[in-house]
């Protein structure tokens, strides 16, 4: 039994259009994978796939050997597959610590209880300080996440996923809208992400690619250019005409 | 450790907002008992006050909670009604029974509507929740020999509650019944408010999509509450019919369903003390207008609803931080 997400010859068409080009890939505990390509490439499409917010019209996704190509998106988080989203989907007018304590909740199978206060498990709460922590929100824990600034709901955003213990991580696009000056913020926040689990970041920031991916999947057109190091992709030169070189005319 | 000073400062912030709360709480039950002594001719009409006010607590629920716009609430109310006023006719006329098999069959139907009526969502929902309760209408207005169709559910005569308070000419009784029965139905919201559950429900207001993300099934999470607030109009409509031993189908009607909308959006959704204040106000209001001009009354209503949501859109219970904004009092 092969650990981790392994995609194979994964097809996606909406009408006419193939948005997903026979897709093969793999992410192991403790990988750390960069998708990139230009805009249009089929990369969320590619991630929704894997979530299961779009079910493909062939090909197989197992997580830890098992095929999960059937299950709901929200079995699927069940299973151990979260994303970020690209544009901040948050629960605006709830505070930050009731941002991380609803998936906790629900991920403990928690969340159904009609009587008791929603904030009286002891544990939850100490995980919730933990996680807040670790994305330096403690200050900010009682605060509508509406009023943070954006670069920290992204943080929230990050938070609030992680509180749902995955083992396959989506990042989509984890530094969108977020000021350059700010980045390092970002990159901060996915170097102390948790060493085993498994994490797919598809950005087009190419300083926080580098930084923190091992590995680079290049994706044209729905399907998958090369695969290779940081090292190999920027000496590639299919990539650099393709992507590198389109970045440049403008 | 630094950390942990953090953490209990945070945590402990909530604090005074919940003794205010329940000082606003004392507050409303004692204007309810007051009311009982200041407007002793007014019962009845105070008594339907009490009652609508739980039709629309239970709106709040669906609307002002879980963020879904039915049109239909009257269906849940309605079917309470006349499950309660048909047990009181045929089976038995116990009011505190009648109670539970208005709330059983409120939240039933609540439940069969539900797995249909939450596949949809939007403008969708909203024409779905009309015609459940249009279908509802039309199938108690043609079964006649069993609900009085046009005429209503004649020939309820309730036992005394508990074999002791006997309902009276004047309402007393009634009245102190649909009191009580208020009070015990928002204890309970208030507690499932501030639950898990009702979190979740918060959730799904804010994001399908996200609630979805983070592994909530929100189809059957949008059936369960309401299916909640289906056993909660049943109630409504059980003491409506056993106050007034009388079942009309306006109960099931329309008008209900939007005049219970209406009211709470001149409260203000998704704050419990909203469902209480509209429906006072929309209702002493109307009685009002409507004794002074009984033609007319409708525009004084239609300019309190244009006021509210231009001016104050969170309702009136958001009125005293908007004027508090306003005069510099707040931030």
């Amino acid at each position: 039994m092969s650990m981790g997400l392994e995609v194979s010859h994964l097809n996606k068409n909406f009408g006419g259009i193939k948005v997903a080009r026979d897709i093969s890939f793999d992410l192991k505990p403790g990988d750390r994978k960069a998708l990139i390509g230009p805009n249009g490439a089929g990369k969320t499409t590619f991630a929704n796939l894997i979530t299961g917010t779009l079910k493909p019209n062939s090909g197989s996704i197992r997580l830890d050997g098992v095929d999960i190509v059937k299950l709901k998106e929200s079995k699927r988080v069940k299973a151990g597959v979260a994303k970020t989203f690209q544009i901040t989907t948050l629960f605006k007018r709830m505070s930050v610590r009731e941002n991380i304590r609803l998936p906790i909740l629900e991920r403990d199978g928690k969340s159904h209880g009609w009587f008791g206060r929603a904030e009286r498990f002891v544990a939850v709460e100490d995980e919730i300080d933990e996680l807040l922590g670790q994305f330096n929100l403690l200050d900010f824990a009682e605060m509508p996440v509406q009023d943070l600034a954006y670069g920290q709901q992204r943080l929230v955003e990050m938070a609030l996923t992680l509180a749902l213990k995955p083992r396959i991580l989506i990042l989509d696009e984890p530094s969108a809208g977020v000021p350059s000056s700010d980045s390092h913020i970002i990159i901060d926040a996915i170097e102390r992400l948790p060493k085993d689990l498994s994490v797919l970041i598809i950005e087009h920031d190419m300083k926080l690619v580098f930084k923190v991916a091992s590995r680079i999947v290049v994706l044209v057109n729905g399907a998958i250019l090369t695969e290779g190091t940081p090292e190999e992709i920027s000496q590639n030169q299919q990539v650099r005409d393709l992507y590198l070189g389109a970045r440049h005319e403008h | 450790m630094s950390v942990d000073v953090t953490k209990s400062k945070t945590r402990n912030r909530f604090k005074p907002k919940i003794s205010r709360r329940v000082l606003l709480d004392l507050v409303l039950v004692t204007a309810g008992i007051a009311a009982f002594f200041v407007f002793p001719n007014s019962l009845g009409f105070m008594t339907r006050i009490l009652i609508m006010i739980i039709m629309v607590l239970s709106l709040d629920l669906v609307l002002g909670y879980a963020g879904v716009a039915s049109l239909g609430h009257a269906a849940l109310f309605g079917t309470g009604a006349y499950a309660a006023g048909m047990f009181a006719v045929y089976a038995s006329a116990n009011p505190l029974l009648g109670l539970v098999v208005g709330a059983v069959a409120g939240a039933v139907i609540a439940f069969v509507s539900g797995l249909i009526l939450m596949r949809a969502s939007g403008l969708t929902l909203l024409m779905l929740s009309i015609a459940v309760a249009q279908i509802l209408f039309e199938v108690v207005n043609s079964e006649r020999d069993l609900t009085g169709g046009s005429d209503g559910l004649l020939g309820i005569d309730m036992d005394p509650i508990l074999g002791i308070y006997a309902f009276d000419f004047f309402g007393r009784t009634g009245y102190w019944y649909a009191l009580i029965v208020l009070v015990l139905v928002f204890i309970l919201l208030r507690i499932v408010v501030a639950s898990p559950f009702g979190l979740v429900a918060r959730g799904i207001h804010e994001s399908h999509e996200r609630m979805r993300a983070i592994g909530t099934s929100v189809y059957w999470r949008l059936v369960g509450i309401y299916t909640l607030a289906g056993g909660i109009a049943g109630i409504g409509g059980a003491l409506s019919a056993q106050v007034t031993e009388l079942v009309s189908l306006e109960s099931l009607g329309f008008n209900l369903s939007a005049e219970a909308m209406i009211m709470l959006i001149l409260g203000g959704t998704g704050r419990l003390y909203g469902a209480i204040f509209g429906t006072v106000i929309f209702m002493t209001v109307h009685h009002t207008a409507a004794s002074i001009d009984p033609f007319n009354w409708l525009f004084v209503i239609g300019g309190m609803v244009l006021f509210v949501v231009y001016f104050v859109p969170e309702g009136f219970m958001g009125l005293p931080a908007r004027l508090g904004k306003h005069l510099g009092l707040r931030k």
